[in-house]
C-alpha cells in the first residue's frame, strides 16, 4: 500500500487474514455447534449448550423425532421429487427456449426477447394469491405438478442459456446437420443439446438448490402431511413439541441439509464459478 | 447470428415460435394469468379459497384504501426496508473491501479459493433451516449465544433476545447479511476481474497506490455491477420471508412482520382475507416491477443504445441540414 516501511505491510497482511478467518469462523460455527448438538442429550446441552465435542446420544435424538411423526425420509423424496421435475422442466424447455431465440429468425423473437427480460426479476411470491386461488380451483393443490409445472417458465434461465449459446453454438454445424437429413426437433435434441452441457449443469444446480429450499409456494400448495418438503419439515420443528428436545432439533435441522453439504462439498467449485458468470451478464 | 439468417432463409422461421410455444404457454398459464387474477380479486370481497359466491366491490377501490391505509400494513413496508437497508449497507461495505483484497495486484490474500467457498456456503442452505437455526442459536434462556455470554462473564444471567424489537430487527439482518455477503463478493469479484488489466498497468506506470486505484480505478468500472447487485438485492429484500417468518414469526409485536409475512398471514393463517392480500401483493408487484424496470434500463444492450444515437444524431444533422436549406 502506500506505506514505505517493511513492518506495516506485514501487519496489514496479518489483519487481512485474522478478518478472513474471523468471517470463516461466524460462517462455520453455526453449522458446527449444530452437528454437534445433533449428536448431545437435551440435558447436556441445557447445562452447556456450546461444545466442540460429540456425544453419543445421535440415536436418542433420531427416536424422539420418529416419535414426534419427524419424518424425515418422505420430506426428503418429496423435495427430491419436485427439485428433479423442476430441475428437469428449467433446463430442458430454457435451453428450447434459447434455442428458438438464437437459430431461428422470426418475426417476433425481439419482443418475445424483451418480455423475458422484463420478467426476469418479477418474483412467484406476489402473484401467490392468484396462483393458489387458480390452482385450487383446478383441483391441483396437494398435487407436486403445481409446484413442477411452471419451471418450464423460467426466464433468468432462458436468458442465460441464450447469452451462451450465442458463444458457443455454431450455426454451420445445424445447417449440415439440417442438410443431412435431420428434422428441427431432432437437431435440438441430439446436437444443440449436447453441446449446451456445461452451462446446463451450472444452471441444472441452481435450479435443483433453489427449489429445493423453496418454502412460501409449498407451504400454501401443499396442505396433505405426507406431501411435505424438507423446508416445510424444517418449519414444523418450530412447534411446541419441541420445546425442551433441544438435540432433537439441531439432528432435524441437520437430516434438512444434509444433501446440501454434500452437493455443495462436491460441486462447490463449479458453483462459484457458475455464481460469478451469473454476475458478467453484460 | 447474422450468418446464420443469410444461410437458412426464411423457411425455418416457424421453429422458432415452435420452441417457444412451451415456454409461451406456461409463462401464461402459471405466471400472466395467476397476475391478472391476483389483481382481480383486489377488487372484490373474495375471502377464502373454496368459497366460489364473490363479487366485484360496488366501490371496486375500497381495499385497496383500506390496505394503503392499514396501519399494519405500511409498517410492514417500513420494517421490510428497514431490515434490508441494515442487511445491505454492512454487506455491500464488507463484499467490496474483501473484494479488494482479493484482487490486489500486489499483495493478494493466500488461500482465497478456499475462503470463497466458506464465505458463500450459507448462501445455498435452506433459508428456513438458518432461520431455525439462529432460533435454536440465540433461544432463552438456554442456548449457545447465552451460553457462551455468560461463561465469558459478558453477563450474569441469560439475556431474552426475543423479546426486543431492535434486537430482533438486527438479528434478522445479520442472518440475511451473513447469507448474501459471500454472493456479493463473488459477483463483485467477476466484476472486477473482467477490468482490462491494460487500465491497471496504465495506473501502476503513472505511481498510483493500491488505495487510490480501487477507488479511481475499480469502483467506477464495477459501476454498473454495482448497481445490479443494489436493485436484484432490493427486489430480493423485497419479498424476504423465509427468515422473519420462522426466526420469530414477524415478532415480537410485529418487529419483524415483513410485507410477505403480512401477506402470508392475511390470506393463509385462519383469517382468509385473499381480497386484502392480493390488494397488498398488487402494491408489491408495482414496487417491483419499478425496481426490475430500473434493472432493465441498466442492463440494456449498449451497443444498441449507442447505434440508436448516432442514428438519431444523424437525422437530427440531416435534418438541420434541411432546415438550413430551406431558410
Amino acid at each position: 500500500m502506500a506505506v514505505k516501511s517493511k513492518a506495516l505491510p506485514i501487519i496489514y497482511k496479518i489483519f487481512q487474514y485474522i478478518v478472513c478467518i474471523f468471517l470463516a469462523l461466524m460462517c462455520l460455527m453455526p453449522f458446527v455447534i449444530m452437528v454437534v448438538n445433533a449428536t448431545r442429550s437435551s440435558s447436556q446441552i441445557e447445562s452447556h449448550a456450546v461444545s466442540f465435542i460429540p456425544s453419543h446420544y445421535l440415536m436418542n435424538n433420531l427416536e424422539v423425532l420418529n416419535d414426534k411423526a419427524f419424518n424425515a425420509l418422505t420430506g426428503f423424496f418429496n423435495s427430491l421429487i419436485i427439485s428433479v421435475g423442476v430441475t428437469f422442466c428449467t433446463i430442458y424447455f430454457s435451453t428450447m427456449t434459447a434455442f428458438a431465440l438464437v437459430a431461428y429468425d422470426w418475426k417476433l423473437r425481439k419482443p418475445f426477447f424483451t418480455l423475458i427480460m422484463c420478467i426476469l426479476m418479477i418474483p412467484a411470491t406476489v402473484t401467490s394469491i392468484g396462483f393458489y386461488k387458480f390452482m385450487y380451483s383446478i383441483g391441483m393443490t396437494n398435487n407436486f405438478l403445481s409446484l413442477i409445472l411452471p419451471a418450464i417458465a423460467a426466464p433468468s434461465t432462458v436468458f442465460f442459456m441464450r447469452q451462451y449459446m450465442m458463444s458457443s453454438l455454431p450455426m454451420e454445424i445445424l445447417q449440415s446437420a439440417r442438410i443431412d437429413g435431420a428434422g428441427e426437433f431432432r437437431i435440438f435434441n441430439q446436437i444443440a443439446l449436447p453441446m449446451m452441457k456445461p452451462a446446463m449443469a451450472t444452471q441444472a444446480i441452481f435450479a435443483f438448490v433453489s427449489s429445493w429450499n423453496n418454502l412460501f409456494l409449498p407451504m400454501i400448495l401443499l396442505t396433505d402431511k405426507e406431501k411435505y418438503t424438507m423446508p416445510m419439515m424444517v418449519a414444523q420443528l418450530n412447534g411446541d413439541i419441541y420445546k425442551t428436545e433441544y438435540g432433537a432439533v439441531y439432528l432435524g435441522l441437520l437430516l434438512t441439509v444434509l444433501p446440501l453439504f454434500v452437493i455443495y462439498f462436491l460441486l462447490s467449485k463449479y458453483i462459484i464459478a457458475g455464481v460469478a458468470l451469473g454476475g458478467v451478464k453484460e | 447470428m447474422n450468418k446464420s439468417k443469410y444461410i437458412k432463409g426464411i423457411s425455418n422461421a416457424k421453429y422458432g415460435y415452435f420452441f417457444s410455444l412451451p415456454f409461451i404457454i406456461a409463462f401464461l398459464i402459471f405466471s400472466l394469468y395467476p397476475t391478472f387474477y391476483t389483481a382481480f380479486i383486489g377488487f372484490t370481497d373474495c375471502q377464502g379459497a373454496g368459497n366460489t359466491d364473490w363479487h366485484i366491490l360496488d366501490e371496486p377501490l375500497a381495499n385497496f384504501k383500506s390496505v394503503l391505509s392499514n396501519g399494519t400494513f405500511l409498517e410492514s413496508i417500513k420494517t421490510t426496508v428497514i431490515i434490508w437497508v441494515m442487511n445491505f449497507i454492512p454487506q455491500i461495505c464488507l463484499a467490496m473491501l474483501l473484494t479488494a483484497w482479493f484482487t490486489a495486484r500486489r499483495i493478494a490474500v493466500k488461500g482465497q479459493g478456499l475462503f470463497k467457498v466458506i464465505f458463500y456456503m450459507p448462501n445455498i442452505i435452506t433459508a428456513a433451516t438458518i432461520a431455525l437455526l439462529f432460533h435454536a442459536l440465540f433461544s432463552y434462556p438456554i442456548g449457545p449465544v447465552n451460553d457462551l455470554l455468560v461463561s465469558f462473564g459478558l453477563r450474569d444471567t441469560a439475556y431474552n433476545f426475543f423479546v426486543q424489537k431492535w434486537g430482533s430487527k438486527i438479528i434478522v439482518a445479520f442472518i440475511q447479511f451473513w447469507t448474501w455477503y459471500g454472493y456479493t463478493m463473488i459477483i463483485l469479484i467477476s466484476g472486477v476481474l473482467g477490468i482490462s488489466p491494460d487500465i491497471y498497468e496504465a495506473a501502476d506506470i503513472d505511481g498510483a497506490n493500491g488505495v487510490q486505484t480501487f477507488f479511481r480505478i475499480t469502483l467506477p468500472n464495477i459501476k454498473t455491477i454495482l448497481l445490479y447487485t443494489l436493485v436484484t438485492s432490493l427486489i430480493g429484500g423485497l419479498n424476504m420471508f423465509d427468515i422473519p417468518y420462522l426466526y420469530l414469526n414477524g415478532g415480537p409485536d410485529k418487529a419483524t412482520n415483513t410485507t410477505n409475512v403480512f401477506i402470508y398471514k392475511q390470506a393463509f393463517t385462519g383469517k382468509n382475507f385473499y381480497n386484502r392480500a392480493a390488494c397488498a401483493s398488487m402494491v408489491m408487484f408495482v414496487i417491483i416491477c419499478v425496481c426490475s424496470a430500473f434493472v432493465f434500463y441498466i442492463m440494456r444492450d449498449k451497443d444498441a443504445e449507442e447505434l440508436k444515437k448516432i442514428k438519431k444524431q444523424e437525422k437530427k444533422a440531416a435534418k438541420r441540414l434541411g432546415a438550413r436549406q430551406w431558410q
